[in-house]
Protein backbone atom coordinates (compact mmCIF):
# COMPACT_ATOMS: atom_id res chain seq x y z
CA UNK A 1 0.00 0.00 0.00
CA UNK A 2 2.74 2.41 0.99
CA UNK A 3 4.68 1.62 -2.14
CA UNK A 4 1.75 2.05 -4.49
CA UNK A 5 0.88 5.32 -2.79
CA UNK A 6 4.27 6.75 -3.62
CA UNK A 7 4.35 5.16 -7.06
CA UNK A 8 1.15 6.95 -8.05
CA UNK A 9 1.72 10.32 -6.37
CA UNK A 10 5.51 10.41 -6.74
CA UNK A 11 5.73 11.50 -10.39
CA UNK A 12 3.45 14.52 -9.88
CA UNK A 13 5.28 15.50 -6.71
CA UNK A 14 8.67 15.18 -8.39
CA UNK A 15 7.56 17.19 -11.41
CA UNK A 16 6.17 19.97 -9.25
CA UNK A 17 9.23 20.06 -7.02
CA UNK A 18 11.79 20.13 -9.83
CA UNK A 19 9.92 22.35 -12.28
CA UNK A 20 7.75 24.37 -9.93
CA UNK A 21 9.24 24.82 -6.49
CA UNK A 22 12.88 24.80 -7.54
CA UNK A 23 12.54 27.53 -10.22
CA UNK A 24 10.50 29.64 -7.83
CA UNK A 25 13.12 29.28 -5.12
CA UNK A 26 15.76 30.10 -7.70
CA UNK A 27 13.80 33.18 -8.74
CA UNK A 28 13.55 34.27 -5.13
CA UNK A 29 17.27 33.75 -4.56
CA UNK A 30 18.23 35.58 -7.75
CA UNK A 31 16.05 38.53 -6.85
CA UNK A 32 18.44 39.42 -4.01
CA UNK A 33 21.47 39.40 -6.28
CA UNK A 34 23.00 41.19 -9.21
CA UNK A 35 23.93 38.75 -11.94
CA UNK A 36 26.82 39.46 -14.26
CA UNK A 37 27.94 37.19 -17.05
CA UNK A 38 31.57 36.65 -18.00
CA UNK A 39 32.80 33.93 -20.37
CA UNK A 40 29.53 31.99 -20.10
CA UNK A 41 29.63 31.91 -16.32
CA UNK A 42 27.28 33.81 -14.07
CA UNK A 43 28.49 35.64 -11.00
CA UNK A 44 25.99 36.39 -8.26
CA UNK A 45 26.74 39.51 -6.24
CA UNK A 46 24.50 40.01 -3.21
CA UNK A 47 22.35 43.09 -3.66
CA UNK A 48 20.16 42.92 -0.57
CA UNK A 49 16.75 44.34 -1.26
CA UNK A 50 18.21 46.83 -3.73
CA UNK A 51 16.43 45.24 -6.68
CA UNK A 52 13.11 45.57 -4.92
CA UNK A 53 13.75 49.18 -3.91
CA UNK A 54 14.43 50.08 -7.55
CA UNK A 55 11.05 48.74 -8.71
CA UNK A 56 8.76 51.69 -7.87
CA UNK A 57 10.92 54.12 -9.84
CA UNK A 58 10.90 52.04 -13.03
CA UNK A 59 8.88 54.08 -15.56
CA UNK A 60 8.13 51.02 -17.69
CA UNK A 61 6.87 49.07 -14.68
CA UNK A 62 4.68 52.00 -13.65
CA UNK A 63 3.14 52.13 -17.11
CA UNK A 64 2.78 48.35 -17.12
CA UNK A 65 1.12 48.33 -13.72
CA UNK A 66 -1.32 51.11 -14.62
CA UNK A 67 -2.20 49.65 -18.03
CA UNK A 68 -2.63 46.13 -16.65
CA UNK A 69 -5.19 47.42 -14.16
CA UNK A 70 -7.08 49.34 -16.85
CA UNK A 71 -6.82 46.34 -19.15
CA UNK A 72 -7.97 43.79 -16.55
CA UNK A 73 -10.88 45.89 -15.30
CA UNK A 74 -12.04 46.89 -18.78
CA UNK A 75 -11.60 43.52 -20.44
CA UNK A 76 -12.86 41.27 -17.63
CA UNK A 77 -15.72 43.65 -16.81
CA UNK A 78 -16.83 43.68 -20.44
CA UNK A 79 -16.47 39.92 -20.77
CA UNK A 80 -18.49 39.19 -17.64
CA UNK A 81 -21.39 41.46 -18.65
CA UNK A 82 -21.43 40.30 -22.27
CA UNK A 83 -20.84 36.67 -21.36
CA UNK A 84 -23.67 36.68 -18.82
CA UNK A 85 -26.07 38.37 -21.24
CA UNK A 86 -25.16 35.88 -23.92
CA UNK A 87 -25.57 32.94 -21.53
CA UNK A 88 -29.02 34.23 -20.52
CA UNK A 89 -30.06 34.50 -24.16
CA UNK A 90 -28.65 31.11 -25.04
CA UNK A 91 -30.28 29.39 -22.07
CA UNK A 92 -33.67 30.52 -23.40
CA UNK A 93 -33.36 28.85 -26.78
CA UNK A 94 -33.92 25.13 -27.10
CA UNK A 95 -33.33 24.69 -30.79
CA UNK A 96 -29.78 25.29 -32.02
CA UNK A 97 -28.17 25.74 -28.64
CA UNK A 98 -25.41 23.24 -29.39
CA UNK A 99 -24.66 24.95 -32.70
CA UNK A 100 -24.51 28.42 -31.12
CA UNK A 101 -22.25 27.08 -28.40
CA UNK A 102 -19.92 25.48 -30.94
CA UNK A 103 -19.51 28.80 -32.75
CA UNK A 104 -19.14 30.80 -29.55
CA UNK A 105 -16.32 28.72 -28.08
CA UNK A 106 -14.16 28.94 -31.20
CA UNK A 107 -12.03 31.90 -30.00
CA UNK A 108 -11.03 30.02 -26.81
CA UNK A 109 -9.26 27.43 -28.94
CA UNK A 110 -7.31 29.82 -31.18
CA UNK A 111 -3.69 30.50 -30.14
CA UNK A 112 -3.29 33.95 -28.55
CA UNK A 113 -0.55 34.81 -30.99
CA UNK A 114 -2.88 33.99 -33.91
CA UNK A 115 -5.60 36.14 -32.33
CA UNK A 116 -2.98 38.89 -32.44
CA UNK A 117 -2.26 38.15 -36.11
CA UNK A 118 -5.96 38.05 -37.02
CA UNK A 119 -6.73 41.38 -35.37
CA UNK A 120 -3.57 43.03 -36.63
CA UNK A 121 -4.94 42.36 -40.10
CA UNK A 122 -8.51 43.29 -39.13
CA UNK A 123 -7.36 46.61 -37.64
CA UNK A 124 -4.89 47.45 -40.40
CA UNK A 125 -5.12 51.09 -41.41
CA UNK A 126 -5.10 50.56 -45.18
CA UNK A 127 -7.18 47.45 -45.83
CA UNK A 128 -8.45 46.19 -42.45
CA UNK A 129 -12.06 45.12 -42.33
CA UNK A 130 -12.72 47.39 -39.33
CA UNK A 131 -11.83 50.52 -41.27
CA UNK A 132 -13.80 49.27 -44.25
CA UNK A 133 -16.86 48.94 -42.03
CA UNK A 134 -16.43 52.28 -40.27
CA UNK A 135 -16.01 53.79 -43.75
CA UNK A 136 -19.46 52.48 -44.68
CA UNK A 137 -21.04 54.47 -41.87
CA UNK A 138 -19.08 57.56 -42.84
CA UNK A 139 -16.31 57.53 -40.21
CA UNK A 140 -12.75 58.46 -41.08
CA UNK A 141 -10.30 55.56 -41.10
CA UNK A 142 -8.25 55.28 -37.92
CA UNK A 143 -4.91 53.80 -37.10
CA UNK A 144 -6.43 51.84 -34.23
CA UNK A 145 -3.26 50.19 -32.92
CA UNK A 146 -0.81 52.96 -33.77
CA UNK A 147 -2.69 55.78 -32.10
CA UNK A 148 -2.00 56.32 -28.41
CA UNK A 149 -5.63 57.20 -27.81
CA UNK A 150 -7.13 54.03 -29.26
CA UNK A 151 -4.36 51.43 -28.81
CA UNK A 152 -5.26 50.25 -25.31
CA UNK A 153 -9.00 50.33 -26.06
CA UNK A 154 -8.39 48.27 -29.21
CA UNK A 155 -6.35 45.71 -27.29
CA UNK A 156 -9.11 45.49 -24.68
CA UNK A 157 -11.69 45.00 -27.44
CA UNK A 158 -9.63 42.16 -28.92
CA UNK A 159 -9.36 40.53 -25.51
CA UNK A 160 -13.12 40.82 -25.07
CA UNK A 161 -13.53 39.07 -28.42
CA UNK A 162 -11.08 36.39 -27.30
CA UNK A 163 -12.38 35.62 -23.81
CA UNK A 164 -16.10 36.51 -23.68
CA UNK A 165 -16.79 32.98 -25.01
CA UNK A 166 -15.03 31.50 -21.97
CA UNK A 167 -17.18 33.52 -19.53
CA UNK A 168 -20.23 32.65 -21.60
CA UNK A 169 -19.49 28.94 -21.45
CA UNK A 170 -18.90 28.79 -17.70
CA UNK A 171 -21.94 30.97 -16.95
CA UNK A 172 -24.16 28.97 -19.31
CA UNK A 173 -23.10 25.77 -17.53
CA UNK A 174 -24.02 27.50 -14.27
CA UNK A 175 -27.43 28.53 -15.61
CA UNK A 176 -28.11 25.03 -16.92
CA UNK A 177 -27.48 23.52 -13.50
CA UNK A 178 -29.83 25.87 -11.60
CA UNK A 179 -32.86 24.26 -9.87
CA UNK A 180 -36.18 24.88 -11.64
CA UNK A 181 -38.50 25.10 -8.59
CA UNK A 182 -37.82 28.78 -7.69
CA UNK A 183 -38.72 29.81 -11.23
CA UNK A 184 -41.98 27.89 -11.15
CA UNK A 185 -42.85 29.49 -7.82
CA UNK A 186 -41.99 32.92 -9.24
CA UNK A 187 -44.21 32.30 -12.26
CA UNK A 188 -47.14 31.43 -10.00
CA UNK A 189 -46.50 34.61 -8.01
CA UNK A 190 -46.51 36.59 -11.26
CA UNK A 191 -42.91 37.81 -11.05
CA UNK A 192 -41.63 39.94 -13.94
CA UNK A 193 -38.62 39.02 -16.05
CA UNK A 194 -36.50 41.54 -14.18
CA UNK A 195 -37.60 40.33 -10.76
CA UNK A 196 -36.72 36.77 -11.75
CA UNK A 197 -33.26 37.87 -12.79
CA UNK A 198 -32.66 40.08 -9.76
CA UNK A 199 -34.07 37.87 -7.00
CA UNK A 200 -33.53 34.34 -8.32
CA UNK A 201 -30.96 34.05 -11.07
CA UNK A 202 -28.31 36.46 -9.77
CA UNK A 203 -28.24 35.19 -6.15
CA UNK A 204 -28.20 31.55 -7.28
CA UNK A 205 -25.51 32.28 -9.84
CA UNK A 206 -23.26 34.21 -7.43
CA UNK A 207 -20.79 31.33 -6.88
CA UNK A 208 -20.46 30.60 -10.62
CA UNK A 209 -20.06 34.32 -11.36
CA UNK A 210 -17.39 34.64 -8.69
CA UNK A 211 -15.42 31.63 -9.91
CA UNK A 212 -15.54 32.82 -13.51
CA UNK A 213 -14.52 36.33 -12.51
CA UNK A 214 -11.54 35.16 -10.42
CA UNK A 215 -10.43 32.75 -13.16
CA UNK A 216 -10.53 35.43 -15.82
CA UNK A 217 -8.87 38.08 -13.67
CA UNK A 218 -5.86 35.83 -13.12
CA UNK A 219 -5.52 35.17 -16.85
CA UNK A 220 -5.98 38.87 -17.66
CA UNK A 221 -3.05 39.73 -15.41
CA UNK A 222 -0.87 37.33 -17.39
CA UNK A 223 -1.83 38.73 -20.83
CA UNK A 224 1.13 38.60 -23.18
CA UNK A 225 0.58 36.74 -26.46
CA UNK A 226 -2.00 39.00 -28.14
CA UNK A 227 -0.17 42.18 -27.19
CA UNK A 228 3.15 40.78 -28.40
CA UNK A 229 1.94 40.90 -32.01
CA UNK A 230 -0.71 43.61 -31.86
CA UNK A 231 1.32 46.48 -30.46
CA UNK A 232 4.46 45.15 -28.78
CA UNK A 233 3.55 47.36 -25.81
CA UNK A 234 3.47 50.53 -27.92
CA UNK A 235 2.95 53.12 -29.19
CA UNK A 236 5.50 54.29 -26.60
CA UNK A 237 4.02 52.68 -23.47
CA UNK A 238 0.31 52.93 -24.34
CA UNK A 239 -0.25 49.16 -24.14
CA UNK A 240 2.67 48.18 -21.94
CA UNK A 241 1.43 45.47 -19.53
CA UNK A 242 3.16 43.72 -16.61
CA UNK A 243 4.09 40.52 -18.49
CA UNK A 244 5.63 42.62 -21.19
CA UNK A 245 7.68 44.69 -18.78
CA UNK A 246 8.87 41.46 -17.19
CA UNK A 247 9.76 40.04 -20.59
CA UNK A 248 11.73 43.14 -21.55
CA UNK A 249 13.70 43.45 -18.31
CA UNK A 250 14.30 39.72 -17.85
CA UNK A 251 14.88 38.45 -21.38
CA UNK A 252 15.46 41.33 -23.78
CA UNK A 253 17.79 43.23 -21.43
CA UNK A 254 19.04 40.17 -19.51
CA UNK A 255 18.78 41.90 -16.15
CA UNK A 256 18.25 38.71 -14.23
CA UNK A 257 18.48 39.97 -10.66
CA UNK A 258 16.23 42.94 -11.24
CA UNK A 259 13.82 40.99 -13.47
CA UNK A 260 13.53 38.25 -10.85
CA UNK A 261 12.66 40.83 -8.20
CA UNK A 262 9.98 42.13 -10.56
CA UNK A 263 8.64 38.61 -11.11
CA UNK A 264 8.47 37.96 -7.37
CA UNK A 265 6.67 41.27 -6.84
CA UNK A 266 4.16 40.46 -9.61
CA UNK A 267 3.54 36.98 -8.19
CA UNK A 268 2.97 38.46 -4.74
CA UNK A 269 0.55 41.02 -6.18
CA UNK A 270 -1.36 38.34 -8.10
CA UNK A 271 -1.85 36.16 -5.02
CA UNK A 272 -2.94 39.17 -2.98
CA UNK A 273 -5.44 40.14 -5.64
CA UNK A 274 -6.95 36.68 -5.79
CA UNK A 275 -7.31 36.51 -2.01
CA UNK A 276 -9.01 39.92 -1.94
CA UNK A 277 -11.30 39.06 -4.87
CA UNK A 278 -12.36 35.77 -3.32
CA UNK A 279 -12.96 37.19 0.18
CA UNK A 280 -14.91 40.19 -1.14
CA UNK A 281 -16.95 37.79 -3.26
CA UNK A 282 -17.63 35.54 -0.26
CA UNK A 283 -18.80 38.50 1.79
CA UNK A 284 -21.16 39.79 -0.91
CA UNK A 285 -22.46 36.26 -1.32
CA UNK A 286 -23.29 36.08 2.36
CA UNK A 287 -24.98 39.50 2.24
CA UNK A 288 -27.17 38.55 -0.72
CA UNK B 1 -44.31 28.22 -25.02
CA UNK B 2 -42.84 31.64 -25.36
CA UNK B 3 -44.26 34.03 -27.91
CA UNK B 4 -42.87 34.49 -31.38
CA UNK B 5 -41.29 37.95 -31.18
CA UNK B 6 -39.08 37.45 -28.12
CA UNK B 7 -37.90 34.21 -29.65
CA UNK B 8 -37.06 35.86 -32.94
CA UNK B 9 -35.21 38.60 -31.10
CA UNK B 10 -33.21 36.06 -29.10
CA UNK B 11 -32.15 34.21 -32.22
CA UNK B 12 -31.33 37.44 -34.04
CA UNK B 13 -29.09 38.55 -31.18
CA UNK B 14 -27.34 35.18 -30.99
CA UNK B 15 -26.79 35.10 -34.75
CA UNK B 16 -25.35 38.63 -34.61
CA UNK B 17 -22.86 37.55 -31.93
CA UNK B 18 -22.02 34.46 -33.98
CA UNK B 19 -21.26 36.75 -36.92
CA UNK B 20 -18.99 38.95 -34.80
CA UNK B 21 -17.05 35.83 -33.82
CA UNK B 22 -16.96 34.16 -37.22
CA UNK B 23 -16.45 37.10 -39.58
CA UNK B 24 -12.87 37.99 -38.50
CA UNK B 25 -11.83 34.33 -38.69
CA UNK B 26 -13.43 33.82 -42.10
CA UNK B 27 -12.07 37.12 -43.40
CA UNK B 28 -8.52 36.21 -42.41
CA UNK B 29 -8.76 32.63 -43.68
CA UNK B 30 -10.04 33.87 -47.05
CA UNK B 31 -7.32 36.55 -47.08
CA UNK B 32 -4.91 33.61 -47.18
CA UNK B 33 -6.35 32.76 -50.59
CA UNK B 34 -5.97 36.29 -51.98
CA UNK B 35 -3.17 38.02 -53.77
CA UNK B 36 -1.59 40.91 -51.92
CA UNK B 37 -3.06 43.37 -54.44
CA UNK B 38 -6.54 41.97 -54.06
CA UNK B 39 -6.31 42.41 -50.29
CA UNK B 40 -4.87 45.92 -50.44
CA UNK B 41 -7.45 47.19 -52.91
CA UNK B 42 -10.21 45.64 -50.85
CA UNK B 43 -11.96 43.77 -53.66
CA UNK B 44 -14.97 41.91 -52.39
CA UNK B 45 -14.84 39.17 -55.00
CA UNK B 46 -11.54 37.59 -55.87
CA UNK B 47 -10.09 34.60 -57.67
CA UNK B 48 -8.60 32.32 -55.00
CA UNK B 49 -4.92 31.45 -55.29
CA UNK B 50 -2.85 28.90 -53.38
CA UNK B 51 0.43 30.80 -53.69
CA UNK B 52 0.42 31.98 -50.07
CA UNK B 53 0.04 28.48 -48.73
CA UNK B 54 2.75 27.01 -50.93
CA UNK B 55 5.02 29.90 -49.94
CA UNK B 56 4.37 29.45 -46.23
CA UNK B 57 4.67 25.67 -46.33
CA UNK B 58 7.47 25.05 -48.80
CA UNK B 59 9.61 28.16 -49.30
CA UNK B 60 13.07 28.72 -47.89
CA UNK B 61 12.06 31.67 -45.72
CA UNK B 62 9.64 29.67 -43.60
CA UNK B 63 9.81 26.27 -41.95
CA UNK B 64 6.15 25.94 -41.30
CA UNK B 65 6.01 22.20 -41.93
CA UNK B 66 8.82 21.70 -39.43
CA UNK B 67 7.07 23.99 -36.94
CA UNK B 68 3.85 22.05 -37.41
CA UNK B 69 5.65 18.79 -36.72
CA UNK B 70 7.36 20.31 -33.67
CA UNK B 71 4.05 21.50 -32.24
CA UNK B 72 2.54 18.05 -32.84
CA UNK B 73 5.45 16.37 -31.02
CA UNK B 74 5.41 18.76 -28.07
CA UNK B 75 1.61 18.77 -27.86
CA UNK B 76 1.17 14.99 -27.99
CA UNK B 77 4.09 14.15 -25.71
CA UNK B 78 3.18 16.70 -23.05
CA UNK B 79 -0.49 15.64 -23.22
CA UNK B 80 0.31 11.96 -22.68
CA UNK B 81 2.78 12.74 -19.91
CA UNK B 82 0.53 15.27 -18.20
CA UNK B 83 -2.52 12.99 -18.29
CA UNK B 84 -0.60 10.00 -16.97
CA UNK B 85 0.98 11.89 -14.11
CA UNK B 86 -2.19 13.80 -13.24
CA UNK B 87 -4.52 10.78 -13.33
CA UNK B 88 -2.21 8.74 -11.12
CA UNK B 89 -1.78 11.58 -8.65
CA UNK B 90 -5.45 12.59 -8.61
CA UNK B 91 -6.48 9.00 -7.92
CA UNK B 92 -3.76 8.55 -5.35
CA UNK B 93 -4.78 11.70 -3.47
CA UNK B 94 -8.47 10.82 -3.63
CA UNK B 95 -8.35 7.13 -2.77
CA UNK B 96 -5.10 5.97 -1.21
CA UNK B 97 -5.57 7.51 2.20
CA UNK B 98 -3.02 10.30 2.16
CA UNK B 99 -3.09 12.56 5.24
CA UNK B 100 -5.37 15.53 4.64
CA UNK B 101 -2.58 18.07 4.95
CA UNK B 102 -0.67 16.44 2.08
CA UNK B 103 -3.70 16.77 -0.18
CA UNK B 104 -4.37 20.37 0.85
CA UNK B 105 -0.78 21.54 0.57
CA UNK B 106 -0.26 19.91 -2.81
CA UNK B 107 -3.51 21.09 -4.39
CA UNK B 108 -3.09 24.55 -2.83
CA UNK B 109 0.35 24.76 -4.34
CA UNK B 110 -1.05 23.66 -7.71
CA UNK B 111 -3.62 26.46 -7.53
CA UNK B 112 -0.94 29.03 -6.75
CA UNK B 113 1.27 27.63 -9.49
CA UNK B 114 -1.57 28.01 -11.97
CA UNK B 115 -1.66 31.73 -11.21
CA UNK B 116 2.02 32.44 -11.81
CA UNK B 117 2.96 34.19 -15.03
CA UNK B 118 4.80 31.44 -16.97
CA UNK B 119 7.34 34.01 -18.07
CA UNK B 120 8.55 34.29 -14.49
CA UNK B 121 9.58 30.62 -14.61
CA UNK B 122 10.78 30.43 -18.21
CA UNK B 123 14.22 31.82 -17.33
CA UNK B 124 14.80 29.21 -14.64
CA UNK B 125 13.57 26.44 -16.95
CA UNK B 126 15.98 27.55 -19.63
CA UNK B 127 18.91 27.57 -17.22
CA UNK B 128 17.88 24.16 -15.93
CA UNK B 129 17.58 22.58 -19.37
CA UNK B 130 20.95 24.03 -20.37
CA UNK B 131 22.59 22.70 -17.24
CA UNK B 132 21.53 19.14 -18.14
CA UNK B 133 22.27 19.60 -21.84
CA UNK B 134 18.70 19.52 -23.11
CA UNK B 135 18.47 23.07 -24.38
CA UNK B 136 18.22 22.14 -28.05
CA UNK B 137 15.81 19.24 -27.71
CA UNK B 138 12.07 19.03 -27.18
CA UNK B 139 12.44 17.58 -23.68
CA UNK B 140 12.63 20.94 -21.93
CA UNK B 141 9.54 22.36 -23.61
CA UNK B 142 7.59 19.10 -23.22
CA UNK B 143 8.30 19.07 -19.49
CA UNK B 144 7.48 22.78 -19.21
CA UNK B 145 4.12 22.32 -20.93
CA UNK B 146 3.43 19.25 -18.82
CA UNK B 147 3.93 21.11 -15.58
CA UNK B 148 2.05 24.19 -16.86
CA UNK B 149 -1.03 22.07 -17.60
CA UNK B 150 -0.64 19.84 -14.54
CA UNK B 151 -2.79 21.95 -12.16
CA UNK B 152 -5.73 21.95 -14.57
CA UNK B 153 -5.35 18.23 -15.27
CA UNK B 154 -5.07 17.42 -11.55
CA UNK B 155 -8.21 19.39 -10.84
CA UNK B 156 -10.23 17.87 -13.71
CA UNK B 157 -9.08 14.31 -13.17
CA UNK B 158 -9.73 14.76 -9.45
CA UNK B 159 -13.37 15.53 -10.25
CA UNK B 160 -13.69 12.54 -12.59
CA UNK B 161 -11.85 10.09 -10.35
CA UNK B 162 -14.11 10.91 -7.39
CA UNK B 163 -17.12 10.03 -9.55
CA UNK B 164 -15.96 6.41 -9.74
CA UNK B 165 -18.07 4.44 -7.22
CA UNK B 166 -15.92 3.58 -4.23
CA UNK B 167 -17.78 0.24 -3.77
CA UNK B 168 -16.46 -1.00 -7.11
CA UNK B 169 -12.86 -0.35 -6.10
CA UNK B 170 -13.37 -1.91 -2.67
CA UNK B 171 -15.04 -4.98 -4.15
CA UNK B 172 -12.08 -5.49 -6.47
CA UNK B 173 -9.67 -5.09 -3.55
CA UNK B 174 -11.52 -7.73 -1.55
CA UNK B 175 -11.22 -10.06 -4.54
CA UNK B 176 -7.47 -9.58 -4.29
CA UNK B 177 -6.87 -7.11 -7.11
CA UNK B 178 -3.60 -5.19 -6.99
CA UNK B 179 -3.39 -1.38 -7.19
CA UNK B 180 -2.43 -1.66 -10.82
CA UNK B 181 -5.37 -3.93 -11.63
CA UNK B 182 -7.83 -1.60 -9.91
CA UNK B 183 -6.43 1.33 -11.87
CA UNK B 184 -6.28 -0.46 -15.19
CA UNK B 185 -9.58 -2.36 -15.14
CA UNK B 186 -11.89 -0.24 -12.99
CA UNK B 187 -10.76 3.38 -12.74
CA UNK B 188 -9.42 3.86 -16.26
CA UNK B 189 -12.47 2.66 -18.22
CA UNK B 190 -14.78 4.76 -16.02
CA UNK B 191 -12.81 8.00 -16.35
CA UNK B 192 -12.25 7.58 -20.10
CA UNK B 193 -14.68 10.40 -21.10
CA UNK B 194 -13.00 12.66 -18.55
CA UNK B 195 -9.61 11.74 -19.95
CA UNK B 196 -10.79 12.67 -23.44
CA UNK B 197 -11.97 16.08 -22.25
CA UNK B 198 -8.75 16.66 -20.38
CA UNK B 199 -6.61 15.46 -23.29
CA UNK B 200 -8.21 17.82 -25.81
CA UNK B 201 -7.74 20.82 -23.54
CA UNK B 202 -4.17 19.93 -22.61
CA UNK B 203 -3.26 19.47 -26.26
CA UNK B 204 -4.88 22.73 -27.35
CA UNK B 205 -3.25 24.70 -24.53
CA UNK B 206 0.14 23.25 -25.41
CA UNK B 207 -0.44 23.97 -29.10
CA UNK B 208 -1.37 27.57 -28.28
CA UNK B 209 1.32 28.30 -25.69
CA UNK B 210 3.71 31.03 -26.78
CA UNK B 211 5.63 32.81 -24.03
CA UNK B 212 7.52 29.77 -22.71
CA UNK B 213 8.01 28.23 -26.16
CA UNK B 214 9.55 31.51 -27.29
CA UNK B 215 12.24 31.23 -24.62
CA UNK B 216 12.84 27.47 -24.70
CA UNK B 217 13.04 26.80 -28.44
CA UNK B 218 15.57 27.48 -31.15
CA UNK B 219 15.16 27.66 -34.88
CA UNK B 220 14.87 23.88 -35.35
CA UNK B 221 12.61 23.32 -32.38
CA UNK B 222 10.31 26.36 -32.77
CA UNK B 223 6.60 25.65 -32.42
CA UNK B 224 3.81 27.15 -34.54
CA UNK B 225 3.05 30.22 -32.39
CA UNK B 226 6.75 31.07 -32.18
CA UNK B 227 7.06 30.74 -35.96
CA UNK B 228 4.02 32.94 -36.58
CA UNK B 229 5.33 35.64 -34.28
CA UNK B 230 8.73 35.55 -35.96
CA UNK B 231 7.19 35.57 -39.41
CA UNK B 232 4.96 38.52 -38.53
CA UNK B 233 7.93 40.47 -37.26
CA UNK B 234 10.39 39.62 -40.01
CA UNK B 235 8.01 40.11 -42.92
CA UNK B 236 5.54 42.60 -41.56
CA UNK B 237 4.02 43.46 -44.92
CA UNK B 238 3.47 39.94 -46.23
CA UNK B 239 -0.13 40.15 -45.10
CA UNK B 240 -1.64 37.38 -47.18
CA UNK B 241 1.05 34.90 -46.16
CA UNK B 242 0.49 35.78 -42.54
CA UNK B 243 -3.21 35.13 -43.10
CA UNK B 244 -2.41 31.75 -44.67
CA UNK B 245 -0.19 30.81 -41.72
CA UNK B 246 -2.88 31.92 -39.26
CA UNK B 247 -5.44 29.80 -41.11
CA UNK B 248 -3.19 26.73 -41.05
CA UNK B 249 -2.45 27.12 -37.36
CA UNK B 250 -6.10 27.03 -36.26
CA UNK B 251 -6.77 23.86 -38.23
CA UNK B 252 -6.20 21.43 -35.30
CA UNK B 253 -8.46 23.51 -33.06
CA UNK B 254 -11.21 23.45 -35.71
CA UNK B 255 -10.95 19.69 -36.13
CA UNK B 256 -11.06 19.14 -32.36
CA UNK B 257 -14.02 21.49 -32.08
CA UNK B 258 -15.92 19.55 -34.74
CA UNK B 259 -15.25 16.08 -33.35
CA UNK B 260 -15.06 16.87 -29.65
CA UNK B 261 -17.25 19.83 -28.74
CA UNK B 262 -18.95 17.75 -26.06
CA UNK B 263 -15.62 16.95 -24.40
CA UNK B 264 -14.30 20.50 -24.67
CA UNK B 265 -17.42 21.92 -23.03
CA UNK B 266 -17.29 19.26 -20.34
CA UNK B 267 -13.62 19.92 -19.62
CA UNK B 268 -13.91 23.69 -19.52
CA UNK B 269 -17.02 23.78 -17.35
CA UNK B 270 -16.33 20.87 -15.00
CA UNK B 271 -14.07 22.83 -12.69
CA UNK B 272 -16.44 25.74 -12.25
CA UNK B 273 -19.68 23.90 -11.61
CA UNK B 274 -18.40 21.33 -9.16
Amino acid sequence: MRLSRWATFGPALLLMLVLGVLPLANLFYTSFHTVTWAAGKATFTPAGIGNYLALPADPLLRAGFFNTIVFAVGAVGGQMVLGFGLALLCSRVTRGRVLYRAVFILPILIPGIVIGAIWKLMLNFDFGLVNQITDLVGMDPRNWLGDRQTALASVIAVDIWHWTPFCFLLLLAGLESLPQDPYEAAKIDGASWWQELRYITLPLMAPAILVTFAFRLVIAFKVFDEIYLLTGGGPVTATEVLSFTLFQRLFTEDREGYGSAMAVAIIFLCSLLLVVAVSVGRRSERAA
Amino acid sequence: MSRLWPRLFTHAALIAVGAIILVPVIWVVTAGFRTQISLLTGQFLFAPVLANFTEVLFSKTSDFLVNYRNSMIVGSASTVLCLTVATLAAWSLARLGWPRWVVHVFLGWALLFQMLPPLALAGAWYTLSRAVGLDNSFVGLILAHTVLNLPMALWLMGVFVREVPLELEEAARIDGASTFTVLRHIVLPLVAPGLAACAILTFVFSWNEFAVALNLTMKQTATVPVAIAKFAQDFEIRYTQMAAAAGLSILPALVLLLIGQRFIVRGLTQGAVK
